[in-house]
C-alpha cells in the first residue's frame, strides 16, 4: 500500500469513528435538544486545544452477538485540552454509540485519563450521557465503574474533579459524580438517580417521571447532590469556564491571582444592614460590596440557602466565602446548610484556598424534624470542617453571633486567624429575649407588670451583652471594625497569611462525622 | 429586596425574626407520637397473605401478615397480645412506608 493510500485509509477510518454513532444517531441527539459529544468538548475548551487519545479502542465482548458489533470509540471521547489556558483532562460519554453504555474498554478510557490527571496534577472533567452499564459486558462493566469511583476518591483533595451531567446518569453511574467535588446540571438534560421511574413503579407502586424524580431543578433545590443549574448546555459550560479560574490545578498549587479590582459598587454596609437583628437582609450583598469587582460565584444557589457558600477574589486573591444568608430562614443552621458548608470548607482546604466566614446566625434550627434527621451529626461536619481546616481563616461577625452557631462559624475557639466584628454585633450564648427570659424568670413572673419587667430586663440583657467587647475584652475577637474597613482589614489578614503554616498530628485521616 | 418578599415569622429562642421560608421548612410535618395500636408498614412493598381477621384475639409473636418487599417475604408479627380492630390492607394490595396495615383495639 502506498503511503497515500495509507494516509486515505487512516483519515477515512478516523473520520467514521470520530462520527460516533452515525449521521442518524447524531442528528437524534441534537433533536433531543443536546449537543453531541464532540460538540460538547470543542465548545467548552479553548479552540483547537483538544487532543483525543484511544479513539481506535474496542470493545471485546463477545457474549450475546456482540462480537459482530463495533462500537465507536467504545461510547466515549477522552483527551486533554484547555480551558482559558488552564489544562484539563477530559472525557465525554457518547449518547450515540450503544446508548452511551459503560463496558471494560469504555471504562478503560475513562481510568486512563483519570490516571493522567493525577499524575500530570490537572483537573478532571467528565461529561456524563449514558444509559448505565452495558447489560452484555456483565460483571465486567461492573468491575470498569469499581475502577472509576475507587480513582475518583484517590484524585479526591488531589486534582479537582468535575462532573457534568447532561443525559441520563442512572444506577450506580450516578456514584462516580457524587464523589466529584463540583456537579453541573442542566434543565429537562440532566437526569441523576439510583432507581428509575420503572422499578419505582414495579415495586412501590408509584409513578413520578424522571424529571421529578431526578431533573436538574430536584438536585439544586432539593438534594443537593448538583452544585450548578443551568438552562442550557451553553450556559452550564460558560459556569464551568468560569469556576476554572477560580480552583488550583492541584492540591500543590494555588489557584491563579488575578489583576486586582475594587469592588463595582461601593455599597453603604450600613444601608443594608437593618439596626434590628430580627429584620432580614441578602448577605450576597455584603459579599458584593467586599469582593474585587463585586464578582461573587455562587455555589449550590437553590439549596440550603439560608448559608451562602462560594468564590470570591479580594486584592486579586480567589477565597472561599461562607456567609449566614439571613433572607432565609434567619440564617439558621440545619442538617442541610451544615453539610453544604461543610464540604465546601473542605473543597477550599485541600486546594490552599483562604476561607472568609461572614457571620450573622441566631443558632441552630429547632424542630422534630431537625433532631431525627441527626442534626447533631451533620452540624458537627461544620465545627470538624473548620477545626481541620489549616488554611488562612478570617472571620467577620458582622450582627448576631449566639450559643453554638457562635462557636461552629469558625469562631476563634475551632482555629480562626483572625476575628472581627463590627460594632453592631452581638456575640453572646442566646438572643437577648431568651436569656432575659431565663435569667431573670423570677423577677419577671413576680413583677406586678410581668411584660413591662420583661422589657426591661432584655434591654439591660442588650445593653450589656449584645455587643462585640465582651468578646473583644476576653480576646475571642482581634479587633472590632466599622464595615468600611472590613474589606482592607480581610485583605490584609489574607495577604499577611500567606506562608501561614499550621501543622497537624501526624495521622492517617481524620474520621469526620459523615 | 426592592421586591419585597413575603416575610415569615421565625422564632428561635424568644426572638421573632423575619424571613423567608424554605420549601422544606413549609413542608415539616408536625411530629405525631407513634401509636401503639397501629401497625405500620416498615417498608414500601406488597401485601402477600394476611394471617387474622378482625375481632382476633392474637399473642406477641403471631404472625399478621406477609409483607413482600425487595424480593423479600417479611413476616410481620405482633408486637404485643390485643384484639384485632381493623385490617386496613388487602392481599395484592401495594403499600407504601408507614402506610397503615392493621389496628388494635
Amino acid at each position: 500500500m502506498s503511503f497515500s493510500q495509507k494516509m486515505k485509509d487512516f483519515f477515512s477510518k478516523r473520520t467514521t469513528v470520530q462520527k460516533g454513532g452515525g449521521d442518524k444517531a447524531l442528528e437524534k441527539q441534537v433533536a433531543m435538544g443536546k449537543l453531541t459529544a464532540r460538540d460538547r468538548i470543542m465548545t467548552l475548551l479553548d479552540k483547537d486545544s483538544f487532543h483525543e487519545y484511544d479513539l481506535f479502542v474496542e470493545h471485546k465482548c463477545q457474549d450475546f452477538d456482540m462480537g459482530k458489533k463495533s462500537l465507536a470509540a467504545d461510547g466515549v471521547i477522552t483527551g486533554t485540552g484547555k480551558i482559558s489556558g488552564h489544562p484539563v483532562c477530559i472525557f465525554a460519554q457518547d449518547f450515540t454509540v450503544a446508548g452511551g453504555s459503560l463496558g471494560l474498554m469504555h471504562a478503560k478510557k475513562i481510568t486512563k485519563i483519570m490516571d493522567h490527571a493525577m499524575k500530570l496534577g490537572i483537573p478532571l472533567i467528565g461529561i456524563n450521557d449514558s444509559g448505565g452499564a452495558r447489560i452484555q459486558e456483565g460483571v465486567n462493566s461492573l468491575a470498569g465503574y469499581g475502577e472509576i469511583f475507587y480513582r475518583n476518591t484517590l484524585a479526591s483533595g488531589v486534582i479537582p474533579q468535575i462532573s457534568v451531567i447532561l443525559g441520563p446518569c442512572a444506577g450506580g453511574a450516578v456514584y462516580s459524580p457524587a464523589l466529584t467535588d463540583f456537579v453541573f446540571v442542566v434543565d429537562n438534560i440532566s437526569k441523576m438517580f439510583i432507581t428509575g421511574p420503572e422499578v419505582i413503579k414495579t415495586v412501590l407502586g408509584e409513578e413520578i417521571s424522571m424529571e421529578d424524580l431526578g431533573g436538574a431543578k430536584v438536585h439544586t433545590t432539593i438534594t443537593g447532590n448538583a452544585h450548578f443549574f443551568a438552562k442550557s448546555e451553553i450556559e452550564c459550560f460558560d459556569q464551568i469556564k468560569k469556576l476554572v479560574t477560580f480552583i488550583p490545578w492541584n492540591n500543590r498549587k494555588k489557584a491563579d491571582n488575578f489583576p486586582p479590582k475594587l469592588p463595582r459598587a461601593s455599597f453603604e454596609i450600613e444601608k443594608i444592614i437593618p439596626a434590628d437583628p430580627s429584620q432580614p437582609y441578602d448577605i450576597r450583598n455584603v459579599i458584593k460590596s467586599l469582593s474585587d469587582d463585586s464578582d461573587f460565584f455562587e455555589i449550590q444557589e437553590h439549596w440550603a440557602a439560608n448559608i451562602v457558600i462560594g468564590f470570591a477574589r479580594m486584592n486579586g486573591i480567589t477565597i472561599g466565602v461562607v456567609g449566614n444568608q439571613p433572607l432565609v430562614l434567619a440564617g439558621v443552621l440545619d442538617v442541610d446548610s451544615s453539610d453544604k458548608a461543610a464540604r465546601f470548607i473542605r473543597f477550599c482546604d485541600a486546594f490552599n484556598i483562604p476561607l472568609l466566614t461572614l457571620v450573622d446566625l441566631p443558632g441552630y434550627l429547632p424542630g422534630v424534624d431537625q433532631e431525627h434527621a441527626g442534626v447533631i451529626r451533620h452540624g458537627a461536619k461544620l465545627l470538624y470542617a473548620y477545626s481541620e481546616a489549616s488554611v488562612p481563616k478570617v472571620t467577620v461577625i458582622l450582627r448576631k453571633a449566639y450559643g453554638g452557631g457562635y462557636i461552629a462559624m469558625c469562631s476563634r475557639h475551632l482555629g480562626a486567624d483572625f476575628v472581627f466584628a463590627w460594632p453592631t454585633a452581638e456575640i453572646a450564648v442566646m438572643g437577648p429575649e431568651g436569656a432575659a427570659n431565663i435569667i431573670f424568670r423570677a423577677e419577671i413572673a413576680g413583677a406586678a407588670d410581668p411584660n413591662a419587667m420583661r422589657k426591661q430586663k432584655v434591654a439591660e440583657y442588650t445593653e450589656k451583652f449584645a455587643n462585640p467587647y465582651i468578646a473583644a475584652a476576653n480576646g475571642h475577637v482581634d479587633a472590632v471594625i466599622a464595615p468600611k474597613e472590613t474589606r482592607e482589614y480581610v485583605i490584609h489578614a489574607i495577604e499577611i497569611s500567606e506562608h501561614k503554616s499550621d501543622p497537624r498530628p501526624r495521622k492517617k485521616h481524620g474520621i469526620p462525622p459523615f | 429586596m426592592e421586591d419585597t418578599p413575603d416575610f415569615r415569622k421565625l422564632v428561635i429562642d424568644d426572638t421573632a425574626y423575619q424571613t423567608l421560608h424554605t420549601t422544606k421548612f413549609s413542608k415539616r410535618k408536625a411530629y405525631a407520637p407513634p401509636d401503639p395500636n397501629k401497625i405500620l408498614a416498615f417498608i414500601p412493598g406488597i401485601i402477600l397473605k394476611i394471617h387474622v381477621t378482625a375481632g382476633q384475639r392474637v399473642k406477641w409473636g403471631d404472625s399478621l401478615l406477609i409483607l413482600e418487599a425487595m424480593k423479600m417475604k417479611n413476616d410481620l408479627t405482633t408486637p404485643r397480645d390485643g384484639v384485632i380492630k381493623t385490617i386496613h390492607v388487602q392481599p395484592g394490595q401495594m403499600v407504601t412506608k408507614h402506610q397503615l396495615l392493621v389496628e388494635f383495639e
